[in-house]
């Protein structure tokens, strides 16, 4: 579990997260919604410690990250897999041995043992054939797969993703929405899952928190998502594909 | 002023951070590797070339402005000897490496930077600056002097080619001129050099690469700043080794 207090950040004087707290539960999918610069990437990159707090605490496990001795930090990252919003692949290796990289940085197994795990957690995602491609020759949706089996291939306590379906045909970002939540209920680990999209909202939110301007307007379930009376929230929702959808469904009704 | 501080503070806080445990030595063994042959691969034509015309060049040059009948021919020989282990090929060779190997380095570490490369390296809990900056700096450390001996070889045998190839003077001459009043510590001058403008070529461009915030354009000026500033302090070094060691 993860516990957020009060944390505050900003850039000069830009304010771009404003005493925001919550609670990520382990086995769930935590999703964080909000519009373009609402500051997503921003608290998921406060959260993993790649930005520094101006004010506020993380806790993982009741424990304060602030206070972490430098050892506890790296053990603490090797428990973390992250997808980056531009999947953050590394250039000058394949496809294989970016998925194998933090195998051969952090495991003593044997060759064929790594390679046996990098075609499993590419197989997951839906990826083969695709092994000795350079990141600058697979297609963006690609990219995101093999970032997300890279984040994964240790598996991790703590999953967070980046907009993972952003770029993905619906279908595919379906499969990577149910991939994730599997994972997530499989491994019990805590998921918090950037997005604004309402597909995927549906399909794995198990804990909403919606950013508005840098504030937590609003948290809950998906079941109350849309019932919530919130002006801000409703705007957002209903500016979104998911409108559409419901729209569409609204006229097939046969009158 | 104050800027001029701070960056070199940053510099200083980066060379420290550098200094860490290896997550994998097998890992980081692999990188070292991988860089030295980039390195060397990399800026091996370019060296092989200008050596070869600045020995020639020098050559005919220092021919043609000593026609004193008092001097011998074979002090020509001598002049390029020296010339090249002092300053031909471990200055201007370094010069031409800061550009080559500087701007490399920094456009890599800058791209890692604005796609997020670097922080999934962190992420993953890898120390970015040991693993990304310490086997360059090596590898440089390893490579550049190598690459400054063979310049020296060079430059000289491009003189012997142009000398002979244009009668200036006969090998015998040259030869003669060659071994005459060697002084071994120019050689290990030269080295010296070597190994300061390696240290400088890679940790300025490592700096300024590092650091880059935004996108394409900061990369391209975080390149180019990393020449420049590399190129300043090889010679502020150049002049500061020559009036303390010589
Ligand atoms: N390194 C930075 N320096 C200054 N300002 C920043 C920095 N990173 C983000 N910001 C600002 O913080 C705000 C929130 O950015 P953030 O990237 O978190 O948005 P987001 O919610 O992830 O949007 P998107 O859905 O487009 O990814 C933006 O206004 C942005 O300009
Ligand atoms: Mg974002």
């Amino acid at each position: 579990m993860i516990e957020v207090k009060n944390i505050k950040k900003s850039f000069g004087s830009k304010v771009v997260l404003n005493d925001v707290s919550c609670k990520m539960e382990s086995g769930k999918v935590n999703l964080i919604i909000g519009s373009s610069g609402s500051g997503k990437t921003v608290f998921l990159k406060c959260l993993v410690g790649l930005m520094d707090l101006n004010s506020g605490d993380i806790l993982y496990e009741g424990k304060n990250v602030a206070t972490m001795l430098e050892q506890e930090k790296k053990e603490l990252r090797t428990q973390i897999g992250m997808l980056f919003q531009g999947s953050a692949l590394f250039d000058s290796l394949t496809v294989e041995q970016n998925v194998m990289f933090p195998l051969d940085m952090f495991t003593k197994k044997s060759p064929a043992e790594k390679l046996k795990r990098v075609n499993e957690v590419l197989d997951r995602v839906n990826l083969k054939d695709s092994n000795h491609k350079f990141p600058a020759e697979i297609s963006g949706g690609m990219k995101k797969r093999v970032a997300l089996a890279r984040a994964i291939v240790l598996n991790p306590k703590y999953l967070f993703c980046d907009e993972p379906n952003s770029g993905l045909d619906p279908q595919t970002s379906l499969v990577v929405d149910k991939l994730i939540m599997e994972i997530t209920k499989e491994y019990n680990i805590t998921t918090i899952m950037n997005t604004h999209d309402m597909n995927s909202v549906m399909e794995s939110g198990d804990k909403i928190i919606f950013l508005y301007q840098g504030e937590k307007r609003w948290e809950g379930s998906k079941e109350d998502i849309i019932f919530s009376k919130d002006e801000k929230l409703n705007n957002f929702i209903f500016a979104s594909e998911f409108l559409q959808e419901a729209k569409k469904m609204r006229m097939m009704v046969p009158k | 002023m104050i800027k001029l501080l701070e960056h070199f503070g940053n510099y200083l806080i980066m060379l420290k951070g550098m200094f860490s445990k290896p997550e994998n030595g097998r890992v980081y063994w692999k990188e070292f590797i991988h860089q030295c042959y980039e390195l060397g691969m990399g800026s091996l034509g370019i060296v092989v070339i200008i050596s070869l015309f600045l020995g020639a060049v020098t050559t005919i040059q220092t021919a043609y402005q000593l026609i004193s009948p008092l001097v011998q021919k074979y002090v020509i020989a001598q002049i390029i000897r020296d010339s090249s282990f002092l300053e031909l090929s471990p200055t201007v060779v370094c010069i031409v490496l800061a550009g080559v190997v500087g701007s490399k380095i920094a456009s890599e570490l800058g791209n890692m930077r604005v796609s997020e490369q670097i922080d999934a390296l962190e992420i993953m809990g890898i120390n970015s600056k040991t693993y990304l900056i310490l086997p360059k700096i090596v590898a440089a450390f390893v490579m550049i002097p190598c690459l400054i001996v063979l310049s020296m070889f060079l430059t000289v045998w491009g003189g012997y080619l142009a000398a002979t190839l244009s009668g200036v003077m006969s090998s015998q001459q040259f030869n003669q001129g060659l071994v005459k009043d060697f002084v071994s510590f120019n050689l290990i001058f030269g080295l010296i050099k070597s190994f300061t403008f390696a240290f400088i070529i890679s940790s300025i461009s490592a700096y300024f690469g590092y650091h880059v915030k935004g996108g394409a354009l900061e990369i391209g000026q975080a390149s180019t700043k990393s020449v420049v500033v590399s190129c300043i302090l090889i010679l502020f070094a150049d002049y500061g080794l020559a009036a303390l060691l010589l």
